[in-house]
């Protein structure tokens, strides 16, 4: 009896504990008279709208929007490949084109074409199955301060860093761990290519030989090494465009200039893409969400929430923006499926260089 | 057998049993399975890969000796402060031991840039790209973890027998290594099995601070599921790290049993006693000070760089987190409320189903008592992005629990099951027959002598393993960051998503902060939580 009854106390804590953090999720989720239908957004931790944005496309569509996070591009896509057969969510944000070539061959998504595409411009498409939904370029950022006297002066090029006037200066992160890592690998290696007298494999040499120095991720190398954001000493980091434009916004005290700036050689652009999830039972409404997603409100919203471009050329920029951000003119581009096809090899072979 | 068996048994195996067969073994198995069957057949083929990689074999040597010595290294530095908060009453003592918990919580991100700055090339000494600087952080982080195990079971241990030694004419050294020591081994491998099952697994430190270098089986197993989309290979390493785990639990189970021991245990207020004679307070001095440095000096730095403005100092980040900051989607403190509310129902149910299960693994000494022990010690010891993906595949059906709210509670007390055990054991298996027969002769029934002999003891572990399970939860960012989770984010979430981008450093330190507060306010509560003679012992 004394058993049964303290079995019946502990089943109650169990329910108690469980009620209480459904709870603590649940309660901010508005209570319908009618069921409005519902669907589920995946994306990766780095999403972000203003207030009352998705509001706004639930009350012109009678959609809820259900936001669902996961941690980086590679975790969500991995999320999607997982549950193929029975998908967690209806549509899919954040995906970029050094993954893009997995999901498509995956057949994770299903072929949408937004009848908003024609004002995102040909160069960032991908194909009938993702839409573009925004871009960023990765590329290395300086600390004005260190360079004000001109001694030495700011590097113009990729090439510059390779000189010992810039030795150990410059911090990078592990390809293997980290997005913006990757992506810098990848502009190295198309711009000096594979094959010749000097290639991608001999530059990087050159930086090792130079002091690169390698982090873990953009938080360690900014937030520890790069000398305009931390106590570090790197005066040039891998980073992208629109940092100068976050650090001027986030700052506290109003500032004229940015305290860093762009080079803008050896930029790699990522680009972002939506897609419908394959096996989704709200094909209709998930194609009106990546409608809303290139409609001129959400493209305008974006720059600020996520420190994005745009992918719609007629989207007007907030002024952080115009004044501060800088958009390199011929970014490194690669081909999604030669970026698959080789990811894990380039990346073993940059991690031998820089262990040596 | 200490007990017949009884109906209560069964109930008292099947809730975790089932607990953890349906939340931890289902999924695991459910996701190594589809990564390694190919056409409905199992490859080994994954398994010889790993081994003819020359980086896997090194991550795989590199795993087992860094936990090795981080284990060791934790419990030889913070077993003098294992000793002083058992046997010296001082003031602010409940306070200081709340606070030392801290660490233990704080995501590796935050801390990582701490010992970036404290221990790089503008430190103090700059040990970056060296194996110390893993073992140090190692050392920080699980610090608590001993201090807790090991000071919460030597509070309660009877001073008296060290004393009669010494009236013998032992040395105080000699009694400690001849009475105490042997007295201690339970808890001493109590907390070495979890600080060793910890940083088997470690994965924010050996990237943050190890850098391209270094590398675990953890780390490998990211790389090669989330940068390569190699699942296969990543299940190959996921199986060669649960088969080390689960063998090194077997021989902690088995050195465990043998050491079982009946013990007079005391109340630790009765125990500690004011520090007396002049080597007395320069030990507890000496002690805390240089406890306090190692464990203050990163948390300070962190605080006063949370106050730091580009116009000195200020409190301007920690006004910025009431206001929604674009990087979160939701005000900053609302991650606070979630945070708490998460841990609150992790605790309860870490507690309900670990007081359950360590009662059946104290009281019962079969076989099958011994391999219930390993499973429950095993998600400690398994990797995060294995069980973050094994929910994904395991549970959408019959119920879609994919991406549930209650799957974050699920999953940290997952994690915290095995701190409320390992807390809970050796105190239940050193309760006394003796008292119990005493109490049964003079006319109690079972119940009453359960509740009146057994559970005050038992209650104060419930209390250490409540505080752990808390803080566990509160701090845990592995499993979170694989789960596919509804928008509000938990504090170390949304700490790191405010590390991640330009201008936002202040804020992240400030919530940073936040959390540190956070953490020792709840296990100031914690222990000072009474209910009838539950805690009091």
């Amino acid at each position: 009896m004394q058993i049964a009854s303290r079995a019946r106390r502990i089943g109650g804590f169990v329910v108690l504990a469980l009620t209480l953090a459904a709870c603590s999720q649940g309660a901010s989720e508005p209570a319908n008279t009618q069921t409005p239908e519902q669907i589920t957004l995946l994306t990766h931790d780095a999403f972000a709208v203003s207030d009352g944005i998705l509001q706004d496309f639930t009350n012109t569509t009678g959609i809820e929007v259900q936001v669902l996070r996961s941690d980086d591009a590679g975790t969500m896509l991995n999320q999607a490949i997982l549950t193929k057969d029975n998908p967690i969510a209806d549509v899919m944000y954040g995906i970029d084109n050094t993954f893009l070539s997995r999901a498509l061959s995956e057949g994770i998504f299903e072929p949408y074409t937004s009848s908003s595409l024609s004002a995102v411009p040909e160069s960032l498409r991908a194909g009938g199955q993702v839409t573009p939904i925004d871009y960023g370029d990765v590329c290395i950022n300086y600390d004005k301060a260190a360079f004000e006297n001109d001694t030495p002066p700011v590097p113009q090029t990729l090439h510059n860093l390779t000189d010992p006037a810039y030795r150990d200066m410059l911090v990078v992160e592990d390809p293997a761990t980290s997005s913006p890592g990757l992506a810098f690998l990848l502009a190295t290696i198309a711009k000096f290519g594979e094959t010749g007298d000097y290639t991608w494999q001999d530059y990087w040499r050159d930086l090792v030989a130079n002091g690169v120095k390698v982090d873990a991720g953009w938080t360690e190398a900014y937030y520890s090494d790069f000398s305009a954001a931390s106590d570090g000493t790197r005066s040039l980091v891998v980073s992208y465009a629109s940092s100068p434009p976050a650090e001027v916004y986030y700052s506290e005290v109003p500032l004229d200039e940015a305290p860093t700036g762009v080079i803008t050689d050896g930029c790699f652009r990522q680009v972002e893409y939506a897609g419908i999830l394959a096996g989704t039972d709200h094909t209709e409404a998930a194609g009106k969400l990546i409608d809303f997603m290139l409609s001129p409100e959400f493209q305008e919203d974006m720059p600020l929430n996520m420190f994005v471009f745009p992918a719609r050329s007629d989207a007007t920029l907030p002024s952080v923006f115009t004044e501060f951000a800088t958009v390199p003119d011929h970014p490194e581009t690669m081909d999604p499926a030669l970026i698959d096809q080789h990811r894990e090899e380039w990346i073993q072979q940059w991690t031998e260089i820089v262990r040596s | 057998m200490r007990r017949p068996l009884r109906i209560g048994d069964v109930f008292l195996v099947g809730v975790p049993l089932l607990f953890l067969a349906y939340f931890f073994a289902y999924p695991l198995g459910a996701i190594l399975l589809k990564s390694l069957v190919t056409n409905g057949r199992l490859g080994l083929a994954p398994f010889s890969d790993v081994f003819s990689r020359g980086t896997l074999r090194g991550a795989i040597w590199f795993t087992v000796w860094q936990a090795t010595a981080s284990m060791l290294l934790t419990l030889a530095v913070a077993l003098p402060a294992a000793f002083v908060f058992a046997r010296y009453r001082f003031r602010g003592k409940s306070l200081l031991k709340a606070a030392i918990t801290v660490p233990f919580v704080l995501p590796t991100v935050v801390v990582g840039t701490a010992f970036l700055a404290l221990l790089g090339p503008t430190g103090i000494v700059d040990l970056s790209g060296t194996v110390w600087l893993i073992l140090i952080a190692h050392v920080f982080f699980n610090f608590a973890v001993v201090v807790r195990t090991v000071g919460g079971f030597w509070g309660n241990l009877d001073p008296r027998l060290e004393e009669a030694a010494r009236m013998l004419g032992a040395s105080r050294w000699r009694a400690f290594q001849k009475v105490t020591l042997p007295l201690l081994r339970p808890a001493l491998a109590a907390a070495g099995s979890i600080v060793f099952l910890f940083t088997f697994t470690s994965f924010g430190v050996i990237l943050i601070l190890g850098g391209p270098r270094f590398s675990t089986i953890e780390v490998e197993i990211y790389r090669q599921t989330i940068t390569y989309l190699q699942l296969p290979i990543a299940a190959a390493l996921a199986v060669i790290q649960l088969v080390g785990v689960t063998s090194i639990l077997l021989t902690y189970s088995a050195f465990q049993r043998r050491r079982a021991l009946e013990l007079p245990l005391r109340p630790s207020e009765e125990v500690a006693r004011p520090p007396r004679s002049a080597s007395d307070r320069l030990l507890l001095s000496g002690t805390l000070v240089l406890s306090g440095l190692f464990l203050g000096t990163p948390l300070a730095l962190l605080i006063v760089r949370s106050l730091r403005t580009n116009r000195g100092f200020g409190l301007a980040a920690y006004r910025a987190l009431g206001t929604r900051t674009s990087a979160l989607f939701v005000p900053p403190v609302e991650a606070i409320t979630n945070s708490l509310l998460i841990a609150a129902a992790a605790t309860l149910l870490a507690v309900t189903i670990g007081m359950m299960a360590a009662a059946i693994v104290a009281y019962r000494t079969s076989l099958f008592s011994r391999a219930f022990d390993v499973l429950l010690m095993l998600p400690l010891g398994t990797s995060a992005v294995t069980i973050g993906f094994g929910f994904l595949v395991a549970l959408g059906k019959p119920i879609d629990l994919r991406t549930s709210p209650v799957l974050l509670p699920i999953a940290h007390a997952l994690v915290a099951i095995p701190f409320v055990v390992r807390t809970a054991v050796p105190v239940m298996r050193s309760v006394r027959q003796d008292l119990r027969d005493a109490a049964a002769m003079l006319g109690a029934t079972p119940a009453r002598v359960w509740r009146r002999i057994d559970l005050p003891m038992i209650s104060r572990a419930g209390l250490i393993g409540a505080g752990f399970a808390f803080a566990v939860s509160l701090g845990e960012f592995g499993a979170t960051s694989f789960l596919a989770r509804p928008s509000t984010p938990t504090l170390p979430i949304a700490i790191f998503r405010l590390l991640s981008r330009p201008g936002t450093f202040p804020q992240a330190l400030a919530l940073a902060t936040v959390l540190m507060v956070l953490t020792a306010a709840s296990m100031f509560a914690i222990e000072r939580f009474r209910f009838g003679e539950v805690g009091e012992f």
